[in-house]
C-alpha cells in the first residue's frame, strides 16, 4: 500500500515537472523558437561541459550564503527578504576595507579584512530590522524587502561617488582591489568561496541540530510564548540571529567582488538575493537540502546568460523556466510546511 | 517661482502615485481574504507589457488597459491553486510569481524595447482645469488617475458594505468559522486574487502607458512591493490606500523636480527617500496597523519555521 502511494506519487511528480517543461515549450514555440535548441543550449551550456558546469558552481557560491541568510533567521521564525540589500552592504563594506587599507596590503591580512567588514557591512544592514522587529514596532519581512532598494541607492551614491575611480572616465566602479584581497581560485573562476559556502552549510547544521543555541533557536521558531515562558532571550536571539544572516550574505557580496570582479560597481548581483530566499523555502530551511536546490537554481540560472548569448533572448527569460519549476515544488510540499 | 515649484511636485506626485495606488488597492482586496501576495511586481510586470504591446499594435489605448486588466487578473489567479488549492507557503510562492512575470515580461516584451506610443495623456477637464493654481495639479491629468478617488470608493464599499465584502472579509479573519457559516472560502479567495490582479495590471500599465510612454524591462523598479508595504501603511483601508499612495508618489516626484532645476543633492540620496519615508510611517503608525491586519495574515507571517 505505501509503495503503491509513493509510485503514484512519484508519478505525479514526474508529470508536473513534465507540465512545467512542456509549458516552458509551448511558450518557446508561441514565438517561433525550438524549444529543443533551447533545451539543448541550456544543459549544453551547464553541465555538458567542465566549464559549463564550474560556471554553475561559480553561481552556486554566492547562493549558498544567500539561502544560508535565510534559513537561519527562518528557523526562528524569521522572514528575511533582506538578502539583497545585505549582500549589496556587506560589497560596500569590503570594497570600502580594500580601498582603505591599499593595494600593497598582504594577503594574511586582506583576506580576513575583507571577509570581516564584509560580513560586518551585511550584518549593520539587518540590524536595524531585527531591532524594530524585536520591540515588536514592524514586522521584519517588510523592512528588509523595502531596505533591499535603500541599499542598491547606498552602493550608488559611493560607487558613483566618494569610492569611484577618477581614472575610469566613463564606467562608474571603484579603483582595482589590492592583490591582497582577491580571493584564490581552484581552477578557472571556482574560487574559495565553494568551500566556504560548503564549510558555512556544515556549520549551520551543527549550530542548528547539535547545540545548545541551535536547540533554543529551533525552540523558539516552533513555539515564541512557550520559549519566553521558559526564560529563553527572545530579542536577543532574534537580533543575533538576523544580524547572523546578514553577515552570511555579506559574505556572499563579498565574494563576488572580490573574487569574480575585482572591483566594485554597480548592479554587480544577478538577484543572487531573491535567488537564496526562494532556495531556502523549497529546501525547507534545511542546510543539506539546500545544497540540492542551490545546484538545481544554478543551473537555471546559468543556463539563462546562454540563452542571451546563443538564442537571443532575455536572460530573464529563464525565469519564466525557474518559476514553472518552483510552483511544482510548492505545490507538491504544499501543507507539509515548506 | 516657488509656486512653480509646489504646483509641479504636487503634480507630479499624483501622477507618480496613481500605479501604485492601483496595485495597492488590488492587494488590499487580496490581504483582506488573509492571502498575501509578495508577488504584485511580477503582475504590474504583466499588466505594464501587455498594455503597452497590446496599445502599440492596435493602436487603442483604451484596448490596450482592457486587456492589462484581464492578463493581471489572470497572472495573478496563477497563485491560486498553490496557495489556496494546496496550502503552500505564500511568501515563496509570492516570490516565485515576481520571477514569472519578470521572465514573461521580458520575453514577450522585447520586440517592444525602444518603441513608444502615444498612450494615455492629460485630459483637462473643461472649466475646473482653468482654476487658478489647483487647475492644472488636479484637473490636466490621465483618466485613470481621475478614476483613482472613485476606484477607492468602489473598493471601500465593495468590501465594507456589500455581503460578498463581509463574506471575504470573514474568510480573511477565519477561515474555519467563514466555511462553516456556509461560505465557499476557496471561491471567494480566488475571486480576490483576480481583482487584486486586475487592478495591479492596471496600476502597471499606468507606468508604461501614461508615465513611460515606453517598455523597459523590469520598468516597475520595486513599485510592487512598495505597494505591499502601503497596504500595511494604509492599515488594510482602501481609502487610506490612496493617501499612502500620495507620499510615496510625492517623495518620488520631489526628487524628480529637484534634479530638474539642478539642487545639489545626490540622486540616490532622493532615490532612497520613498523607501525610507515609507519605513519611517510603518514605524510610526506600528500599533494602529497591527490591530487591523486580518487573523488570517497572521498565519502566514508567524508560520515560516
Amino acid at each position: 500500500m505505501l509503495a503503491l502511494r509513493n509510485r503514484s506519487a512519484l508519478a505525479l511528480d514526474a508529470g508536473l515537472l513534465a507540465g512545467a517543461l512542456l509549458l516552458f515549450s509551448l511558450l518557446l514555440l508561441t514565438s517561433g523558437k525550438n524549444p529543443l535548441d533551447t533545451y539543448g543550449s541550456l544543459l549544453r551550456s551547464t553541465l555538458g561541459s567542465a566549464y559549463g558546469l564550474s560556471e554553475v558552481v561559480v553561481k552556486l557560491i554566492p547562493l549558498l550564503f544567500t539561502a544560508l541568510a535565510v534559513a537561519l533567521p527562518a528557523r526562528l521564525g524569521l522572514v528575511n527578504v533582506g538578502g539583497e540589500g545585505q549582500l549589496h552592504l556587506g560589497a560596500l563594506f569590503a570594497a570600502s576595507a580594500a580601498l582603505s587599507l591599499g593595494p600593497g596590503t598582504p594577503g594574511w591580512l586582506g583576506l580576513p579584512a575583507g571577509a570581516l567588514a564584509g560580513m560586518l557591512g551585511g550584518a549593520a544592514w539587518a540590524f536595524a530590522p531585527a531591532l524594530l522587529r524585536s520591540l515588536g514596532w514592524l514586522n521584519e519581512t517588510i523592512s528588509t524587502l523595502l531596505l533591499n532598494y535603500v541599499a542598491l541607492r547606498v552602493v550608488d551614491f559611493f560607487v558613483y561617488g566618494a569610492l569611484r575611480d577618477p581614472g575610469s572616465a566613463n564606467v562608474p566602479q571603484t579603483k582595482a582591489f589590492g592583490p591582497g584581497f582577491l580571493w584564490p581560485a581552484f581552477t578557472g573562476r571556482v574560487h574559495v568561496g565553494i568551500a566556504l559556502g560548503l564549510l558555512a552549510l556544515a556549520l549551520a547544521a551543527v549550530l542548528l541540530f547539535l547545540t545548545r543555541w541551535g536547540y533554543e533557536i529551533r525552540a523558539i521558531g516552533g513555539n515564541p510564548v512557550a520559549a519566553h515562558r521558559h526564560g529563553l532571550p527572545l530579542a536577543a536571539t532574534t537580533i543575533a540571529v538576523l544580524c547572523a544572516g546578514g553577515a552570511l550574505a555579506g559574505l556572499a557580496g563579498t565574494g563576488e567582488i572580490m573574487a569574480i570582479q575585482g572591483r566594485l560597481r554597480p548592479h554587480f548581483s544577478a538577484d543572487f538575493g531573491y535567488l537564496g530566499f526562494l532556495i531556502s523555502w523549497l529546501a525547507g530551511h534545511r542546510p543539506l537540502r539546500i545544497l540540492v536546490m542551490g545546484f538545481l537554481v544554478a543551473v537555471i540560472a546559468t543556463g539563462g546568460d546562454s540563452l542571451q548569448l546563443d538564442q537571443g533572448l532575455p536572460s530573464a527569460t529563464v525565469n519564466i523556466l525557474m518559476a514553472l519549476l518552483l510552483f511544482v515544488v510548492l505545490a507538491r510540499e504544499g501543507k507539509r510546511g515548506v | 517661482m516657488a509656486s512653480d515649484f509646489f504646483q509641479g511636485w504636487l503634480a507630479g506626485g499624483i501622477l507618480a502615485s496613481t500605479p501604485i495606488f492601483y496595485a495597492a488597492l488590488g492587494e488590499t482586496v487580496v490581504e483582506k481574504a488573509g492571502l498575501i501576495n509578495l508577488g504584485v511586481e511580477g503582475t504590474m510586470l504583466v499588466g505594464a507589457s501587455v498594455g503597452f504591446a497590446v496599445s502599440s499594435t492596435t493602436g487603442s489605448v483604451a484596448v490596450g488597459l482592457c486587456a492589462a486588466a484581464l492578463l493581471g487578473g489572470v497572472f495573478n489567479l496563477l497563485l491560486g491553486p498553490l496557495v489556496v488549492g494546496r496550502g503552500a507557503n505564500q511568501l515563496a510562492s509570492g516570490l516565485a510569481l515576481m520571477f514569472l512575470g519578470q521572465g514573461l515580461s521580458a520575453y514577450y516584451g522585447k520586440a517592444f524595447v525602444g518603441t513608444t506610443v502615444d498612450g494615455l495623456g492629460p485630459l483637462a477637464l473643461p472649466v475646473l482645469s482653468r482654476v487658478p493654481w489647483l487647475g492644472p495639479i488636479l484637473f490636466r491629468q490621465d483618466l485613470l488617475v481621475y478614476l483613482t478617488v472613485p476606484s477607492a470608493i468602489f473598493v471601500w464599499y465593495l468590501l465594507g458594505r456589500t455581503s460578498w465584502g463581509l463574506h471575504l472579509r470573514a474568510v480573511g479573519e477565519d477561515r474555519m468559522v467563514a466555511y462553516a457559516a456556509g461560505s465557499n472560502t476557496g471561491l471567494l479567495r480566488y475571486q480576490a486574487l483576480a481583482l487584486g490582479g486586475v487592478l495591479a495590471g492596471i496600476g502597471g500599465a499606468h507606468l508604461s502607458l501614461a508615465i513611460a510612454h515606453t517598455w523597459t524591462e523590469g520598468i516597475t523598479a520595486g513599485r510592487g512591493f512598495i505597494a505591499v508595504a502601503l497596504v500595511i501603511f494604509a492599515a488594510w483601508s482602501p481609502l487610506r490606500v490612496l493617501l499612502g499612495a500620495l507620499i510615496f508618489g510625492g517623495t518620488l516626484a520631489l526628487q524628480i523636480q529637484l534634479q530638474a532645476r539642478g539642487a545639489e543633492v545626490s540622486p540616490f540620496l532622493l532615490d532612497m527617500l520613498p523607501y525610507l519615508v515609507t519605513l519611517a510611517v510603518l514605524v510610526q503608525l506600528r500599533k494602529a496597523s497591527r490591530g487591523r491586519m486580518p487573523e488570517g495574515l497572521k498565519e502566514v507571517f508567524e508560520s515560516s519555521a
